[in-house]
């Protein structure tokens, strides 16, 4: 499976009112831009590990939304105090997506502790998260992100992925352009308009 | 336990005072009153963490959300969030507000703070992250205050340096 398939297959989801998505720097932040930037989307490019902290504070403060995080494994393991914090407060409105390509693929490819048997699912598991899985064909990805859609608990769906991206990590959408645009919606749905 | 619940229901008081909502925290010494009282609060979220770096991508998303927010660390957990501040909270303007308890100062006999103790201000001063000090009960509503409006205006991290002779009641 790869990554751009697979954030593709969902794209439909994510544009739903009431959710709201949060990605990691590199590809997955990229891929996601071309096919298509919306208000409801934030790209933490930067700060690797806190994409999934980030969406903790939004779904901990804003219950009535659905927080999607796409997460990556090198930033994961950077985190992985995180898991257990999500855990412990279990918001039932986040959706923890970790893509799973075993490599720094930004960097240069330099394979991550996920290519020598470190299983992320299974220290999810370790950690409390109450949904937990993983998947390797987008069949199997489609069908799990809609079961956690559903589901209303705290999810961590590992999607493993080809380590494969795009051309170019850079895009023309300001960092600050972003984060205001999608600060402002996320107002401008609590005010409902 | 010689940590002053007084000063301790100050600050707390006071962070309420400014609207904080959310207050993210990994418990130290000193910090142990202020924590318990954000877990007594039905109006605020506490939310215990592994590691200090997690509050600020806590704090960016509570402040995306709408929500103001806190987060109450060691001197040391503050070193440790260093990327963190950096490259999410400075990188993308949010006025993260830390309170940061000063160990390793004139006073402190546990050895293993003292390093700390004599490079958290350079490494604020480094950051550019504007700090006061809260050393006395008398300015410590208004300093907290000052400093959320400053982070606000400013749209950054800013810094309250808890002292020895306001959080340690046998100095």
């Amino acid at each position: 499976m790869k990554r751009v398939d697979a954030l593709q297959a969902v794209y439909g989801e994510l544009a739903v009112e009431g959710r709201v998505v949060v990605t990691i720097m590199g590809a997955v932040a990229a891929e996601l831009q071309a096919i298509g930037h919306r208000a409801n989307f934030f790209y933490l490019q930067h700060a690797m590990g806190l994409a999934s902290s980030l969406g903790l504070g939004i779904a901990l403060t804003r219950p009535e939304l659905k927080v999607i995080v796409f997460d990556g494994d090198g930033s994961l393991l950077m985190n992985l105090g995180g898991l257990t914090t999500l855990a412990r407060y279990r918001p039932r409105n986040l959706i923890h997506v970790v893509f799973d390509n075993e490599s720094l693929l930004s960097v240069g490819g330099f394979p991550t502790a996920t290519s020598t048997g470190s299983e992320l699912a299974a220290m999810a598991k370790g950690a409390g998260i109450p949904r937990t899985g993983v998947v390797r064909t987008l069949e199997e990805f489609t069908t799990a992100f809609g079961e956690a859609l559903e589901a209303n608990d705290l999810t961590t769906l590992v999607a493993k992925v080809e380590a494969v991206g795009p051309a170019a990590f850079v895009t023309d959408l300001s960092l600050l352009e972003n984060r205001y645009q999608f600060q402002r919606h996320l107002q401008n749905l609590k005010h409902g308009t | 336990m010689p940590v002053s619940v007084t000063s301790s229901r100050l600050i707390y008081d006071a962070l309420k005072g400014v609207g904080v909502r959310i207050i993210s925290a990994l418990p130290e010494t000193w910090l142990v009153h202020l924590i318990r009282m954000a877990e007594d609060d039905p109006e605020m979220t506490l939310v215990r963490l592994a590691k200090e770096e997690e509050g600020v991508g806590i704090s960016t998303g509570a402040h995306l959300a709408g929500v103001k927010s806190a987060l109450l660390m060691q001197n040391h957990g503050f070193l440790a969030s260093v990327n963190g501040i950096v490259s999410c909270a400075q990188l993308y303007r949010i006025p993260l507000l830390m309170l940061i308890s000063a160990r390793g100062e004139f006073g402190e006999r546990d050895p293993w703070q003292t390093e700390g103790g004599m490079v958290t201000a350079h490494v604020l001063d480094a950051l550019r992250i504007p700090h006061e000090r809260l050393d006395a009960g008398d300015h410590v509503a208004r300093r907290i205050a000052k400093a959320q409006t400053l982070a606000n205006s400013a749209s950054r991290p800013v810094a309250l340096m808890l002292g020895r002779d306001l959080m340690w009641e046998d100095a």
